[in-house]
């Protein structure tokens, strides 16, 4: 699907310039999103370097195993087919967690690290149930506080920045909770199928 | 809600102190660990290049041609009949794509209507309540080399529909 997807976007775009007579923008945009992308990747070093670095150590120090104990019972329900003691799990509370607090440059190593661990366990190049559960999670935005939002509606002057927080947490809840019942729907859709 | 930014700037380095607290007690090589774990990070950000230089330049292509600009002049009466404000309608769009532009026309909305009106305040509520679907698709997959997605795309789509409907919903129910 995301081969469609990507090729339709490209496709799309240049047939339309053509009609639109927009090549110029398009042969220009070309370019320096290609650029863009690579300057982003380089941006992310220093994030990923950082993070997967104290990742590494809070590992060590047995960190990652005292959170799972805590939240064991809701990851558990969420993952069935992770074992009790994986280190996915902790990978996957950390990136949780750092998510809901809006930390987006600290949830992705940490959300790559919990894919790593969750394709070990699976050990093919198709999505497992969790990969998908777990993006079902991350994609719907689980949010506490949009830090970002809340520093641009500082620098607009807005009379409260921080009054969209309560209707933030509102929406991401139930996008979240939606996004973990079409995972549902979808999954059982596909035991069926594979029982025919 | 003073005590939330508060909490968001200590948690970071909090959670640095715990962990290396931590790991000196239990006589952990703390910084030889740190560099170890880092070498995943450079080799990480390398493998994932092609990954977004491909997505990007493929949403870029979209854009500049003017063929997004007018699919959503296309379905903008339908919006307004349904009561949303078609200015936002770009935003929930792009919301999905990508993240550095729905951040652009967030901020754009937000200057040109004023962060307290109720434009300002849909738009903050979507920024902040979903995600970049396709970015995150495209680099934790990317990431360990899954190729096949099964039906990963079409769930984090729909969940972004309904966080977009939820969000015109719950900003009409509490601002409106």
């Amino acid at each position: 699907m995301v081969n469609y997807i990507w090729a339709c976007m490209a496709i799309i775009g240049i047939v339309y310039a053509m009609f639109n007579g927009t090549m110029e923008d398009v042969n220009k945009a070309l370019f320096e999103s290609a650029d863009s992308a690579v300057t982003l990747s380089i941006g992310l070093i220093s994030v990923l370097v950082f993070w997967l670095g104290m990742m590494k150590v809070a590992e060590a120090a047995g960190i990652l195993k005292f959170l799972i104990r805590i939240f064991r019972p809701i990851i558990e329900k969420l993952f069935p087919d992770i074992p009790r003691d994986h280190p996915a799990m902790g990978y996957i509370l950390s990136n949780i967690v750092a998510n809901m607090f809006g930390l987006g440059n600290a949830a992705t190593p940490m959300g790559i690290k919990a894919m790593e661990q969750m394709k070990v366990l699976s050990g093919t190049d198709t999505a497992s149930r969790s990969m998908i559960t777990f993006l079902a999670i991350n994609t719907s935005g689980l949010t506490l506080v949009p830090t970002t939002v809340i520093a641009i509606r500082m620098q607009y002057d807005s009379v409260s920045p921080t009054e969209i927080v309560g209707t933030t947490i509102i929406t991401s809840l139930i996008a979240t909770m939606s996004a973990l019942i079409i995972d549902r729907y979808y999954y059982y859709k596909s035991v069926r199928r594979d029982n025919k | 809600m003073s005590l939330i930014t508060t909490v968001s700037a200590w948690i970071i380095p909090c959670f640095i102190l715990i962990v290396l607290l931590t790991a000196t007690y239990k006589r952990i090589p703390t910084y030889e660990t740190f560099v170890e774990g880092g070498k995943e990070g450079v080799k990480l950000a390398f493998s994932l290049l092609p990954f977004l230089v491909g997505m990007l330049v493929s949403i870029a292509i979209l854009q500049a041609s003017g063929a997004m600009a007018a699919f959503i002049h296309l379905i903008e009466p339908a919006l307004t009949f349904v009561g949303v404000p078609p200015d936002v309608l770009p935003l929930a769009l792009v919301r999905p794509i990508s993240g550095t532009a729905a951040l652009g026309m967030t901020a754009d909305l937000i200057e040109t209507f004023g962060p307290d009106s109720f434009i300002g305040r849909l738009a903050s509520t979507m920024q902040g309540s979903t995600d970049t679907t396709l970015y995150i698709l495209t680099v934790y997959f990317g990431a360990v080399g899954i190729k096949k997605m099964r039906y990963a795309l079409k769930v984090g789509l729909l969940a972004d529909l309904i966080g977009i409907i939820a969000s015109i919903v719950i900003v009409t129910i509490v601002f409106g």
